[in-house]
């Protein structure tokens, strides 16, 4: 499969890798929401962390750990990318459709796009939920 | 050196070799007649080609050339023996059969080629029978495994010699004696094992046999099917109708360049498969050794021994398969991991050995060959390692093994 310029610069130069603590340590922390999405057995799991500017309400960083294809690892350093300098409702602007159209997604790598949305979701739900804000209504669809 | 990246797919196929290609030339020039031609020095020429090949085939197999029929590769060996030994051993035809079937009982294995599930599973509906049998976590299907299995209506038994994706080798003459033992059909599909390993059809108690060209360093588009004639004298219903080339068994002309090509292959496989093995088999030891000493939670898949010398299936822990491929890209080779597929499911042959789908996920299989030089191996480890530990530095799943966390205890959200 031909993956384009853009997927490959992400894969092989990933953005902002990393979190800000381990699971036990970022579970109290409430500038930061953690989403992690995926499963082991489908191939693909998505670590995304965002830590917020309490006096701004914008995402100041964004960090990403994926377990998955070059696709999978390309939209998750995609979102980080996107993410950062958004407030959180800003964020869940973000959509699949846009990762798959910047990175030129193949057909059969549209989920990667979707996982990648799913994780944003997630994290920002998370952050929501730290700090007593509006719940997401429209929840991370499954698929 | 070429930008091409280091060929480690030989189970996918092979270069052909250049002494091939140099037998097969003056075939597509001047010697170009039609062996059906019998009455002119272009047919007899062809045919002189025909007969050479076909007796370079049989003495690689230890049989007679009168017992090989030329094919365009495995996978139409394997429906010509699959589906014509149904047919002409069935127990009813199939008007007889009706809806009812009863038509005869049919043993193979879950992680057998797709060239033999597929027939199996188009004989399934046809009023047959099939068994697939489940392999143990080792890959092998054992005689017992299928003496546990077989039936009063067992008519055909087909058990590859060795697994494409594992290297395993199953018990294929023990299988043989026992279904000579109790006048079933025996059927091998042995296009990784013939050419690479020593074959003798009568020794191994083999009925039918099916190897492919393109697996040996002959060209691609040409194979053979071996048809025991004597004790017992084995028949199949062909497949393929009309001109009655190979006695019937398979009409169309002669692809005379391929099948010259063919024979030339088998006949330089039968000269140094030994020391090509020995040679490879060094090679991946070196491979195998190193990689789980540089590397933790290293697997390799199947059984440790019974496995042919220049294949290996090895899983990395934490780390998906073909994001791993696009960080080996000097290296070709190809991994268990289904995600170019759409299906998202991986290697029916791993979960079929009960290995878990993180680790079908997680696999590559390094097959060696002719071609390949300690400097390749010697590179290819370096580059694994690399793109292990960069992969595990991206992966989430290493952080929570590394923080202590049983990944298999998370529930995750299947998607």
């Amino acid at each position: 499969m031909a993956y384009s310029k853009e997927l490959i610069d992400h894969y092989e130069n990933p953005r902002n890798v990393g979190n800000f603590g381990t699971t036990s340590e970022i579970k109290d922390r409430k500038d930061v929401g953690c989403g992690v999405v995926g499963a082991p057995e489908c191939g693909d799991v998505m670590q995304l962390q965002i830590k917020v500017n309490e006096d701004t309400g914008k995402i100041e960083e964004a960090r990403f750990k994926t377990f998955g294809c070059g696709s999978a690892i390309a939209s998750s350093s995609l979102a980080t990318e996107w993410l950062k300098g958004k407030s959180v409702d800003e964020g869940l602007g973000i959509k699949n459709t846009d990762i798959v159209e910047e990175l030129s997604l193949p057909p059969v790598k549209i989920h990667c796009s979707v996982l990648a949305e799913d994780a944003i979701r997630a994290a920002i739900q998370d952050y929501k939920q730290k700090n007593g804000l509006a719940q997401d209504a429209d929840k991370a669809h499954s698929h | 050196m070429s930008d091409m990246p280091i060929y480690l797919d030989h189970a996918a196929t092979c270069p052909c070799d250049q002494r091939v290609v140099d037998a097969m030339l003056p075939y597509f020039t001047e010697k170009f007649g039609n062996p059906g031609s019998r009455n002119h020095a272009y047919g007899w020429q062809s045919e002189e080609g025909i007969d050479k090949a076909r007796a370079q085939a049989a003495s690689l197999i230890g049989a007679q050339p009168k017992e090989i029929v030329f094919t365009s590769g495995s996978t139409e060996g394997n429906n010509l023996a699959i589906k014509g030994a149904a047919e002409m051993y069935a127990l009813k035809t199939a008007s007889e059969a009706g809806d009812g079937g009863g038509r005869g009982h049919i043993i193979t294995a879950l992680h057998e080629h797709k060239a033999v599930l597929d027939p199996c599973h188009r004989l399934s509906k046809q009023g047959f029978d099939v068994t697939f049998l489940s392999p143990g976590a080792d890959g092998i299907i054992t005689k017992d495994m299928i003496a546990d299995a077989m039936r009063e209506d067992t008519i055909l038994v087909t058990i590859m010699w060795a697994n494409n994706e594992l290297g395993t080798i199953n018990e294929v003459p023990e299988i043989g004696a026992l279904c000579h033992e109790k006048n079933v059909i025996f059927h091998t599909d042995a296009t990784q094992w013939v050419g690479k390993m020593p074959t003798d059809v009568v020794r191994d108690n083999i009925d039918l046999l099916t190897w492919s060209g393109h697996k040996i360093y002959g060209p691609k588009g040409v194979g053979a099917i071996y048809i025991r004639r004597r004790r017992p004298r084995v028949r199949v219903t062909a497949q393929i109708e009309g001109g009655g080339q190979e006695r019937g068994y398979r009409s169309g002309t002669l692809a005379v360049q391929q099948i010259v090509g063919f024979g030339e292959a088998c006949e330089l496989c039968a000269k140094e498969m030994e020391s090509d093995q020995q040679r490879l088999l060094k090679l991946r030891t070196k491979l195998e050794t190193e990689l789980k000493s540089k590397l933790e939670h290293v697997q390799v898949n199947g059984h440790a021994e019974r496995r042919l010398p220049h294949l290996t299936n090895i899983s990395f822990g934490f780390v998906e398969g073909e994001g791993l491929m696009m960080a080996i890209k000097d290296l070709a080779c190809s991994s268990g991991s289904a995600c170019t597929s759409a299906s998202l499911e991986p290697s029916y042959v791993l979960k079929a050995l009960g290995i878990g789908d993180d680790l079908a996920h997680s696999s590559l299989r390094l097959s060696l060959g002719r071609i390949t030089t300690e400097q390749q191996i010697d590179f290819a480890i370096e580059k694994i390692v690399w793109a292990v530990n960069h992969l595990r530095d991206l992966s989430p799943l290493w952080d929570m093994h590394k923080e202590g966390i049983d990944i298999n205890s998370i529930e995750w959200a299947h998607h």
